[in-house]
């Protein structure tokens, strides 16, 4: 053995040693400084949460009547970590219930699956919680199907039939308040990835839309968690954690259900009227606002759905309805994202902008069957050429040639093409008073601003919509290069940016680039009526406990106030006050006994429909009622409806019989809703099996 | 044979009983072990057997008894003269070597995890001449390269090359199963032996270099089977095969870091009871030591293998005869690279490679090859004092 042998031992010794100290430092790292890091893994690993949902609370409205509630229903569910160890992985299990259940074996073995386990683009109606759930066939099994269940469960094992709570929308009086309430559904990711700030658990029910997504975290609840410890075959062993659900709080609104009941069939009505008339009708809302504190009492869309149907299990044919344009789209809540040009109703804030230019409102103004506006001739729309008569007269006829005389007028003295640096604009600051273009508040999801088309607008159009305008006829497709739309787009390329004389006219009238949404038009009448203040709409007024501690009552909230003194808002009101004595209200007003003052509106709209057919105007009215010490504003919208009064207005009408207890020509004291005059003020007692007070 | 049967020449040596020379500290040690991994095979098999409706104590019994053939082997290995042992390498080597041909065989030899090492016997038992066939390379080599024809002290180039023949050929089998785990520990150990049989440096530094060409080579031609890459792909980068290698590598650090300082105690680790780590009584044992034991099991793990392996350093240099010292050398190698690479692919450090962990993994053919190498040990130790 020689030296270098005895060398190379050494080394070698050297070399071992200092392996098995890197394997100790390692092993002291992970264990022992990273250790808490690894065991977070291995908790997440080997623990999974079961959630057991809490009761959601109630809706009620104003007199404690269930909106929204929970239903017991019976779940038929397949137990996913029990059918997967069968021998055929559950097959025959599945079949056979799809042939109890009246399904196709295809759903069921879709809704069984976990939407990780499909391949992308085959995942829809997959089950998006966890494969230690329960998974729901359906909430609503016939019972005598559960209890075949139930008694042969060695034919279904892994299946089984419990009683389960199910949100319901009762429809009592009839209400379906879609648009109102919502509906709940199961999370999806992007509800889960915590974008909107708060946590969930795969299995939670939420509020999808309305009332229900707006509070949905007084609403749901907290859910029992039970952590339990399972194996790599998903098999549980043990039990950590376990907390008992606590239930959701109760939602007191400023909904009556009768009011709800009756905007809801009244709209449906005037939808049918116009269609009855030959007007294409798409779609339409009616809100019912109290003015003196922006209380919602009622808010409508048509078309509507069936809140009832996601928890019932929607069908692939629902659930494409309710996005198709045939159907009208019928998801889309037409009082809070429907854009509409406000039209003739719009004369409201016109009186304002005449008053504070200095117009003398009792003077009497030229209503001539047409205004020449450079080129252009504008014409009266609703009215005829009625010579010179009063300010108040041209409200009630809704004569449109006064407003474009003023508005060319002031369009003028402004500087015309070339407006002056210090414009009065008191057209656009009156709209801007009434804030016009800015969103109401309402405490529903998903609402439209509008748009007040102003020359900060208008300028920010052009920037955007130049390019096209000026290369019309190379951007725009073959069936938009009529003569018109040529000419048009040619004056938009060469002085789009500006307010030419034609905007300013039909601003005045309502007309044009500017949009409100039904929701905005309540607001604003119910400013005028209530002496000038704008009030934010609300419909919850209180999150009340299970046991009846109130926990929180939502605070009304001014707005602001209209930019008009008394005397405008004194004119304001004879003038709409005189539209239902004498002028485009007065044929659908007859014999109405209690006083209301409301306008019409019947917007222009340009374009074609599907057909062809050139598209029929928007119905408006507007209205509030009574007219002496005003309570509620009501608001009822049919788009390509036609006239306002023939079809809103009669529907608004009906609306505020109920109201009132108004039967023919009489008002019947004993069918008044509100006896007082005024909707509740304190909250009700909160109890699902509350009934509405029937008014005989 | 003539070559072979020219060199034995046998050492009448007194023997004055069957346990003398035995190193207390070192047995001592071995034993520890052998008691650790058989705690640490019941605790990783007994609940999953429980809950599965199995004899809980199914791999309990069959390690016992694979201890005790593997004591009665280490004894075996003990007390006979290891020239007895050297006159008979040739024929060990030979079986190896038909033994690792049959693996390859269709019908005879059976894959598992895509590597053909096993032979299957009646009774459901199974054979790896993998194992046995490294005692015979290092008893085969230290033979060739400890007793000369010539007059030098240190080994040249001729015995060199001799011994590598003797090494190449189980090799090139092993690497055709493939089992790149044991061929890696083998290799390891030749460099080993041949380092320290005096033979030139060139020698040890050529065959590095080879093993580093040979393996890079070995991934660009694709002689190294798809699995393979993967696994080496899952060293370099835990995530990139989240289902197969690197899940297991990820389990595997998962599971030995949370048992933190003090572990879960024996038997309640939740990972290993809910047997997230595969082979987690045979390759991945130790993950069930990092659970259950924590830093402090571990670490004793380790200070046992420290023992072993630095009295057994001891035995191989008072050692008086080249011959006991190249093969107590090489057995050295062989168990620490072999534990090296085990605890290592558990920890993360290594590249995932199917060798179990010698005294403590579940595993007959590996537990008695170890047990002879452990008698081995014992063996130089009483009969070679310097």
């Amino acid at each position: 053995m020689n030296q270098r042998a005895r060398l190379s031992l050494l080394v070698v010794q050297i070399f071992i040693f200092s392996l098995l100290v890197g394997l100790l430092g390692r092993l002291f790292y992970l264990q022992v400084a990273a250790g808490p890091k690894y065991r977070d893994a291995a908790i997440s690993i080997q623990s999974r949460d079961v959630i057991t949902p809490a009761t959601r609370g109630l809706i009620v409205d104003s007199s404690g009547v269930p909106l929204a509630l929970n239903r017991v229903g019976i779940a038929v569910t397949v137990d996913r970590t029990k059918i997967d160890r069968q021998l055929d992985k559950g097959v025959s299990v599945l079949q056979s219930l799809a042939t109890l259940l009246g399904l196709q074996y295809a759903d069921i073995y879709q809704r069984t699956r976990l939407c990780g386990e499909l391949p992308k683009g085959l995942r829809a109606g997959c089950w998006t919680g966890s494969r230690f759930q329960p998974i729901p066939i359906t909430k609503e099994a016939d019972p005598e199907v559960a209890l075949r269940i139930v008694e042969r469960s060695d034919q279904y094992p892994g299946v089984s039939a419990t009683p389960i709570s199910i949100r319901n929308y009762p429809g009592n009086v009839g209400v379906n308040g879609a648009h109102l309430l919502g509906f709940v559904g199961p999370l999806t990711d992007s509800d889960l990835s915590g974008a909107n700030g708060r946590s969930y658990f795969r299995s939670e029910t939420i509020g999808k839309a309305g009332l229900e997504l707006q509070y949905d975290k007084y609403l749901r609840g907290t859910p029992g968690i039970k952590t339990v410890i399972v194996d790599r075959k998903e098999a549980v062993t043990s039990t950590r954690h376990n907390t008992k659900p606590i239930a959701g709080q109760h939602l007191v609104t400023s909904i009556d259900a009768r009011v709800q009941a009756v905007t809801e069939s009244a709209l449906a009505d005037a939808v049918g009227r116009a269609r009855a008339y030959g007007k294409p009708a798409d779609g339409g809302a009616a809100v019912v606002m109290d003015v003196t504190n922006g209380e919602i009492l009622a808010l409508a869309s048509y078309p509507t759905y069936d809140p009832n149907a996601f928890e019932r299990g929607l069908t692939v044919a629902e659930a494409e309805s309710l996005y198709s344009q045939k159907a009208g789209v019928p998801a889309l809540s037409r009082a809070l994202q429907g854009l509409f040009a406000p039209a003739s109703t719009f004369k409201a804030i016109s009186v304002v902008a005449a008053a504070s230019a200095g117009y003398n409102l009792n003077g009497n103004y030229d209503c001539p069957s047409e205004v020449k506006v450079g080129t252009r001739a504008f014409q009266n729309f609703e009215s005829k050429a009625q010579g010179r008569i009063s300010l108040k007269k041209a409200i009630a006829i809704s004569c449109d040639t006064v407003w474009y005389r003023i508005a060319f007028d002031e369009w003028l003295r402004d500087g015309g093409l070339k407006p002056k640096s210090n414009a009065n604009d008191y057209f656009y600051n009156a709209a801007k008073g009434f804030q016009v273009g800015i969103k109401t508040g309402i405490d529903l999801p998903s609402e439209s601003s509008g748009r007040l088309a102003d020359r900060e607008w208008r300028r920010a159009w052009y920037a955007h919509n130049k390019d096209y305008y000026c290369n019309y006829k190379d951007r725009a497709p073959k069936s938009q290069q009529s003569a018109f739309l040529v000419q048009l787009a040619y004056e938009n390329c060469l002085d789009g940016d500006k307010i030419r004389a034609g905007d300013a006219v039909n601003f005045s009238i309502g007309q044009g680039d500017t949009v409100i949404t039904p929701i905005k038009e309540v607001q604003i009448y119910a400013a005028i009526a209530n002496g000038g203040t704008i009030w934010k709409p609300t419909i919850a007024k209180a999150i009340v406990k299970t046991d009846g501690t109130v926990v929180k009552t939502f605070a009304k909230e001014k707005l602001g106030n209209l930019p008009a003194d008394k005397e405008t808002l004194n004119f304001l009101h004879s003038a709409l006050r005189e539209v239902i004595i004498s002028g485009t209200g007065s044929g659908v007003f007859s014999g109405m006994p209690i006083a209301v003052s409301g306008k019409t509106g019947s917007g222009e709209v340009f374009g074609k429909n599907a057909n062809g057919s050139a598209k029929a105007p928007t119905s408006w009215f507007a209205s509030y009622g009574p007219t002496e010490n005003p309570r509620f504003a009501v608001v009822m919208m049919v788009s390509q409806g036609g006239f306002g009064s023939t079809t809103s207005g009669v529907g608004v009408r009906k609306i505020y019989e109920t109201l009132f207890g108004v039967q023919g020509s009489k008002v019947v004291s004993a069918k008044i809703l509100f006896p007082s005059g005024i909707p509740p003020v304190t909250l009700p007692k909160i109890s699902p099996a509350t009934k509405v007070k029937e008014v005989k | 044979m003539s070559l072979y049967s020219q060199r034995i020449n046998y050492r009448k040596s007194s023997r004055p009983s069957a346990f003398a020379g035995f190193d207390p500290i070192l047995t001592l040690a071995v034993g520890l072990l052998l008691v650790m991994g058989t705690l640490l095979v019941y605790a990783a098999t007994r609940n999953w057997y429980a809950a599965n409706g199995l004899d809980p104590e199914y791999y309990l019994k069959r390690h016992v008894i694979n201890i005790a053939i593997g004591s009665l082997l280490a004894w075996g290995t003990t007390v006979v003269d290891y020239r007895l042992i050297r006159a008979y390498t040739p024929i060990l080597w030979g079986l190896g070597v038909i033994g690792l041909t049959a693996v390859l065989i269709p019908g005879i030899g059976a894959e598992v995890n895509g590597a053909k090492a096993w032979i299957g016997l009646p009774f459901g038992f199974q054979l790896q001449p993998a194992e046995l066939a490294k005692i015979s390379i290092i008893v085969g080599m230290s033979m060739i390269l400890s007793e000369r024809t010539h007059d030098s002290d240190a080994a040249q180039d001729r015995d060199v090359l001799q011994a590598l023949v003797v090494a190449a050929i189980p090799v090139l089998l092993i690497l055709k199963q493939p089992d790149m785990g044991t061929v890696f520990i083998i290799g390891i150990a030749v460099v080993t032996i041949i380092a320290v049989s005096g033979a030139p440096m060139r020698w040890v530094v050529g065959l590095i270099l080879l093993a580093v060409i040979g393996s890079f080579a070995a991934v660009k031609v694709g002689v190294i089977n798809d699995y393979q890459v993967k696994r080496l792909q899952a060293f370099v980068d835990p995530n990139a095969d989240s289902q197969g290698s690197g899940y297991q590598l990820r389990q595997a650090r998962i599971t030995v870091g949370s048992g933190g300082l003090i572990g879960t105690g024996l038997f309640n680790g939740p990972q290993t009871n809910g047997r997230f780590v595969p082979e987690q009584q045979t390759d991945f044992i130790f993950t069930v030591a990092g659970e259950e034991l924590g830093f402090l099991g571990c670490g004793f793990i380790l200070i046992l293998y420290l023992t072993v392996l630095m009295r057994a350093f001891g035995i191989a240099r008072r050692s008086s005869d080249p011959y006991g010292k190249l093969v107590c050398t090489g057995v050295i190698a062989w168990f620490a690279f072999q534990a090296f690479e085990n605890i290592g692919m558990t920890l993360g450090m290594m590249p995932m490679t199917g060798v179990p962990l010698p005294f403590v993994s579940y595993g007959g053919s590996s537990m008695f090859a170890t047990m002879m190498g452990f008698g081995l040990l014992q063996n130089v130790n009483a009969r070679h004092r310097g």
